[in-house]
């Protein structure tokens, strides 16, 4: 089953393009990435999937119900986290994780305390008072205290410190591993690589591309780094060239053979070369022209 | 109930702040009342002599010698006033400051229909208003046994229905207001409050403007017509109550389809 299935979505704000003609489909119990930079699209896809904002064409359904029909059903089965999280002030932070599982007509004291534990959060605290990182806490352990079918998460790693990050996602892992199916947007593409299973990379409002990540990293194209010197004049696939420290590092996607024979005649102190990261893939999907993974 | 639950706990601090600023200043009036009654002479020279002035409040009409003559006015000046601002005041930022606030997007990303969140919203602000009234009635009656004068319940039960009434229109018309604008949702809330408190005062001043009473819900409010005729103008409440009920309607239509940011 789909559990989220995206047809021809567009949303317009007023003149200024948001999302248009977005395809696309995750199977339930996916741990899905959604890859693109400021502006790309992913917030307005998300709000509308959570029907924050209507579509101005197109549709979207989640577990087969229709974002527009039936929003409230829909909202039962997901588990959200914002970017920014943002609570109401005077307010204590069971006091909060209370309202949001009365509202949900549930009772998710035994998962609130588990996930309080494991993220070192302290319930008696108000939120006014708490940094941006423990509120995005506060926000988690509302996404995910009634264990929802569907989380997704905006930026859920903004603000945590590294071990909350690594906690944090083996708790999502377990989670996916229980069936939960997990929409990650992100710009932070180490997390999408490591975790996801599929991704998507999202420009301009539309996908750019969508496949596992193993297929998205796989490329022709190597991550070449010399040290000492080498006429690289004329050569052709080079790009993303930079130097750093002495060395010279570019992605060669042209003949290995012609590399070769100019690193031979060269003066070749080191050499490495690499598989590039998902971060190199995602860039050169945003270049208009010129070298395509 | 939980979203009227929660909105009842976020509001109490104004609540308490309102009913007791209110409450305070309306009792004080009634216990200055037996000295001002002893040199009512000298008081009623003195609006007299003020023309327009004393018009305008509905005073020229009014006999500050009796207790409800006297409490009209200032009924009218402190509850119809102070009422007024803190029914625009919880209405017009009750939808309003979800966005305001960028609690929005924990609010309504819960298994929870937009027409429940406006119906529960709603319901929290009728009962912060309909508390408050109540509270301050009450108090008044108290402090009106205390100084030992007699009771006028009819016009006392009438003047505060009246100011009830009006505090639900400005609601209702608030409540619309909060639906459509993201900032700057209290200014526009008491800045209404005030049009329409100034409208029926220049209503009172020229009989050019008297159609301005069916405007304003401070028409039907008026204490000199209240305690004059012992009852309310049926006619201007039922446009004012209307003009309450239409801005609920259309607030209903706009929240429950409103792009949230």
């Amino acid at each position: 089953m789909d559990a989220i299935r995206i047809s021809n979505l567009t949303k317009y704000y007023g003149k200024s393009r948001g999302i248009s003609e977005l395809n696309l489909k995750i199977k339930e119990g996916e741990f899905f990435g959604f890859i693109g930079p400021n502006g790309a699209g992913k917030s307005t896809t998300i709000r509308t999937l959570l029907g924050l904002i209507s579509p101005t064409s197109g549709s979207a359904q989640i577990f087969g119900k229709d974002i527009k029909k039936e929003r409230e059903k829909i909202l039962q089965n997901i588990g959200y986290l914002p970017s920014e999280a943002v609570f109401y002030p005077g307010m204590k932070v069971k006091e909060v994780l209370t309202l949001s599982a009365d509202m949900r007509k549930m009772n998710c004291l035994d998962a609130a305390k588990k996930l309080c534990e494991r993220l070192q959060l302290d319930t008696n605290r108000k939120v006014d008072e708490l940094s941006f990182g423990n509120r995005k806490k506060v926000a988690i352990v509302c996404a995910l205290q009634s264990n929802p079918r569907l989380l997704i998460l905006d930026e859920p790693t903004g603000g945590l410190d590294p071990l909350m990050q690594r906690e944090f996602f083996d708790i999502l892992r377990e989670r996916n591993h229980a069936g939960t199916t997990i929409f990650l947007s992100s710009h932070v593409l180490s997390e999408i690589q490591r975790n996801c299973t599929r991704a998507a990379i999202i420009r301009e409002g539309k996908i750019i591309i969508c496949d596992s990540v193993d297929v998205l990293a796989q490329t022709n194209a190597k991550r070449i780094t010399i040290h000492g010197s080498v006429n690289l004049d004329g050569l052709k696939g080079i790009c993303d060239k930079k130097e750093i420290g002495g060395a010279v590092s570019f992605l060669y996607s042209g003949d290995i053979k012609v590399l070769l024979q100019r690193l031979a005649a060269g003066g070749v102190s080191d050499l490495s070369i690499l598989e590039p990261d998902l971060e190199e893939i995602f860039l050169h999907y945003y270049e208009k022209e010129g070298y395509r993974a | 109930m939980t979203i009227v639950k929660h909105e009842l706990r976020q509001g109490r601090t104004s609540f308490l702040i309102w009913t007791c600023a209110i409450g305070f200043l309306l009792t004080v009036c009634i216990f200055l009342f037996p000295e001002m009654k002893s040199e009512m002479g000298e008081i009623n020279d003195l609006f007299a002599s003020m023309g327009s002035f004393t018009a305008a409040f509905g005073m020229d009409r009014l006999n500050f010698g009796t207790l409800m003559g006297y409490y009209a006015v200032e009924c009218g000046n402190i509850l119809g006033l102070g009422g007024a601002f803190y029914s625009a005041f919880c209405a017009v930022n009750i939808l309003s400051k979800e966005e305001k606030g960028r609690t929005a997007e924990f609010m309504l990303t819960h298994p929870v229909s937009r027409v429940r969140i406006i119906t529960e919203k709603l319901t929290a602000v009728l009962l912060q208003i309909s508390g408050m009234n109540l509270i301050i009635y009450v108090l008044s009656v108290i402090s009106m046994l205390i100084i030992g004068e007699e009771i006028p319940w009819k016009e006392l039960c009438l003047l505060h229905l009246a100011y009830y009434l009006l505090q639900m229109e400005l609601a209702g018309i608030c409540f619309c207001i909060s639906a459509f604008i993201r900032k700057g949702s209290i200014g526009a809330g008491l800045g209404i409050a005030a049009i329409t408190y100034f409208l029926n005062i220049i209503a009172n001043i020229t009989e050019k403007a008297k159609f301005l009473k069916y405007v304003t819900p401070f028409g039907y409010c008026e204490g000199a017509d209240i305690v004059t005729e012992g009852s309310l103008d049926g006619t201007k409440i039922g446009i004012g109550l209307a003009m309450g009920v239409i801005g609920i309607i259309i607030a209903y239509r706009k929240y429950a389809k409103k792009d949230i940011y």
